[in-house]
């Protein structure tokens, strides 16, 4: 091993840089999807990169679903601002309200809400080009993901007719109508956001980190207990995701280890309190990051079917 | 836990034809080297429980769309990471069926090591022969031949050595192969995985990890010749801020070779010099960068630059052309058909090409060129010669595999049709003593 030789982050970085500087330069109206959530934590750092001194050439949207974490929206907005980026938000809330979404009666999560909200987004801004922070190693149909994800003209992905993706050639190329969803991250593990977010000293939202917070257990997992219904004139946004009778709440030291929304993320009981402290819980973890999401255990095809329908 | 020391990467394709094991080899891979997570086990087990039998299908691992798994099959490039304390891995599992070839291209392409499967009672198959043909066009320094479902032949190494030697009849003639290794095992059992096996004492090799953890990756990145694709110039046009105003960088990775400060550099294709004034990381100048960094150049002289140009080192110089001949493979339904218009992708610009000709196919069977056929069609592989409208900077793709590579897009519904790797310039580009040198 001479001088001249990458290490393990360092070739996932510049790959991540080179794919978002393809993207500032094919296409017109491009947009980073930011959550606050670890994985756009490092896109944002690899857009400062990519692109500084200049403004990053990119406005950020984020597709509420009304059921955030409010630590994730604090951070969200004060990190947009100190990279002086252009925060957009729509919500589902705006989507069922213009007819774009429909709730099923019963289901109380909006993780499929998204879609149609995003779409919407879309449209309205006319998007080209949607940066993401999606990982293969998350999840099976994800696996099968390209960097360049080619949607058509109803945001659909197309599992078995992908365009194939040889060396560092990405094809840009949409017409009028369609759009591509990019993912710089897509090769980088669980791991190594983390050790990418300790080398880099990024900040990450605190409840990443151990707190004691009240849950209950529902779907065999740690849900965290919604904030109060406040204002009664309106309906309550988490009818039926509060704990029923049978559900005891318990006060735990728990965190996050993947973000979804309050309702379906699941809280894991774990006393790390620092980066290295979550590094060395992965390391030793057995159950995957996204075992701690309700949404994806739905069915052996739940991420295939959302992603079809043009899901994030 | 941090590492300390550096921690490389290799990334590896498996390839074979339709059953020969590749996703039950992959799934040991993760299983054995206690790479799966319980929620992952769990999902096997259920899924076997509806499939019924009962045992745990490994390759339900790999196989991530609804289809596959009713099937059975493959159906696309499916990624998976795993990591020792030695090394991390990038796999990409590549399907074996004729009608995929385009998406083990498509694996193979970035791949430091192709791990081709046989199965022992079969021996060498055409999708063999195709396989490790295909792994030497693209360039694919290492390649293992995996000898699998050796339980089925009883552990014969009279068998193992028949088909080592039925592959040794013909590896000579795909010259670019320098380091071919054999192992036999048994994917579904886990011998030779992981674990050596107890069943093969006279198999004095590594197991199959054991191989991918030490084997030497020498760079695959061409270190000799500076060659940077400029990507985006950055000019952050700040009005308040006067060294921002008059910054004018250009973003890129580098595609070859190491570059320093103060080095003489020349823009191609317009031939203007310059040198090397400022190399720009994340917030900090550097003293020199190499390949594949991505940075951002800032030359001594406001000399005309945009994406798509090339920017090299004076020493070994490149081809730069407009009529170039091209291996390609055809990736697409459409044949390809001489005289048709495509847009052609090498390094950071796109432009218009024509084939001119069809000059050959391979017959992947002989490795023989069959001159003129009249197309190519879905996973052929064949000699162009293309015509572009403005001339490219390039290196033959055995020289760099960045710089001699393109791929082709169909015009209209923007498909990716071919994967192109560029014969090596006749001649490097002449400077012309008059050329404008500030």
């Amino acid at each position: 091993m001479n001088s001249y030789h990458l290490d393990h982050l360092q070739y996932l970085e510049t790959e991540a840089i080179h794919v978002m500087r393809e993207v500032a330069a094919e296409f017109e109206r491009p947009v980073l999807l930011f959550s606050g959530g670890k994985d756009s934590i490092c896109l944002l750092r690899l857009a400062e990169k990519a692109f500084l001194p200049s403004d990053l050439p990119m406005p950020f949207l984020n597709i509420e679903t009304g059921h955030e974490f409010p630590e994730l929206l604090e951070f969200r907005d004060r990190r947009a601002a100190q990279l002086g980026a252009k925060l957009l938000v729509r919500t589902v809330d705006d989507a069922i309200a213009k007819g774009l979404a429909m709730p099923k009666p019963g289901v109380v999560s909006r993780n499929q809400l998204q879609t149609p909200a995003l779409l919407g987004a879309i449209e309205e801004f006319h998007f080209d080009c949607c940066i993401g922070g999606a990982r293969r190693d998350e999840e099976k149909a994800r696996a099968k993901e390209r960097f360049f994800s080619f949607r058509d003209g109803f945001g659909q992905w197309d599992p078995k007719n992908q365009r194939p993706e040889i060396w560092n050639l990405y094809n840009a190329r949409v017409n009028q109508g369609e759009n591509m969803r990019v993912f710089p991250l897509s090769n980088w593990t669980e791991m190594d956001v983390w050790e990418y977010i300790k080398r880099e000293q990024l900040e990450v939202p605190n409840i990443y980190f151990s707190h004691t917070r009240d849950c209950f257990r529902r779907g065999g997992q740690w849900t965290p207990l919604p904030p109060d219904h406040t204002d009664t004139t309106k309906p309550d946004p988490y009818a039926g995701a509060r704990p029923k009778p049978n559900e005891p709440i318990k006060k735990l030291v728990v965190r996050v280890r993947t973000i979804a929304d309050m309702i379906s993320t699941g809280m894991i009981e774990s006393p790390a309190e620092s980066v290295d402290d979550i590094i060395a819980e992965i390391a030793a973890a057995r159950v995957t990051e996204r075992g701690t999401r309700a949404d994806d255990r739905a069915s052996e095809a739940a991420m295939e079917d959302r992603k079809k329908a043009g899901y994030f | 836990m941090p590492h300390p020391h550096p921690i490389e990467l290799l990334r590896f394709n498996t390839c074979g034809s339709v059953d020969d094991g590749k996703s039950t080899l992959i799934g040991r891979l993760l299983y054995d080297s206690k790479n799966l997570m319980e929620d992952q086990i769990e999902a096997l087990e259920r899924s076997a429980d509806i499939t019924g039998g009962g045992q745990i299908n490994l390759a339900n691992l790999t196989d991530g769309l609804r289809a596959e798994r009713e099937q059975g099959i493959t159906i696309d490039v499916a990624y998976r990471y795993f990591a020792t304390p030695r090394r991390k891995f990038i796999v990409a599992d590549t399907p074996g069926h004729v009608q995929y070839t385009r998406n083990m291209v498509t694996g193979a392409s970035t791949a430091n090591l192709s791990i081709v499967l046989v199965d022992a009672r079969q021996g060498v198959i055409e999708q063999s022969r195709r396989h490790t043909y295909l792994a030497a066009l693209l360039g694919i320094p290492h390649i293992v031949i995996a000898v699998n479902k050796m339980d089925l032949v009883g552990w014969s190494e009279e068998r193992f050595l028949e088909i080592r030697d039925e592959f040794e009849k013909f590896l000579p003639r795909l010259d670019t192969l320098r380091d071919v290794k054999f192992i036999p095992m048994s994917a579904l059992n886990g011998d030779n995985v992981v674990d050596p096996s107890k069943h093969t004492p006279w198999y004095q090799g590594p197991a199959l990890l054991g191989h991918l953890e030490t084997v030497h990756i020498a760079s695959d990145w061409n270190m000799s010749a500076f060659r940077f694709p400029v990507q985006w110039v950055n000019r952050p046009n700040n009005p308040t801020d006067q060294n921002l105003h008059d910054f004018r960088g250009l973003s890129g990775q580098i595609a070859g070779g190491l570059v320093r400060k103060g080095q003489p550099v020349i823009v191609l294709p317009s031939g203007l010099r310059s040198s090397i004034k400022e190399i720009w990381t994340h917030q900090s100048a550097v003293e020199e960068a190499f390949c594949p960094q991505s940075v951002t150049l800032c030359l001594e002289h406001d000399v005309d630059v945009s994406r798509g140009d090339m920017i090299v080192g004076f020493e070994n110089l490149p081809g730069m052309g407009s009529d170039l001949q091209a291996r390609v493979c055809w990736m697409h339904q459409r044949p390809l058909q001489p005289g048709k218009k495509y847009f052609l992708k090498h390094s950071t610009q796109t432009v218009q090409a024509v084939i001119t000709s069809l000059e050959s196919r391979i017959n992947i069977s002989t490795f023989e060129p069959e001159p003129h056929p009249p197309e190519l069609t879905i996973n052929d592989i064949g000699v162009i010669r293309i015509k572009t409208a403005k001339p490219l900077v390039f290196d033959g793709y055995n020289t760099n595999r960045l710089t001699g590579s393109f791929i082709l897009i169909e015009q209209g519904t923007n498909a990716t049709v071919a994967a192109g790797m560029l014969t090596a310039p006749g001649a490097a580009v002449k400077l012309d003593d008059n050329d404008f040198a500030i």
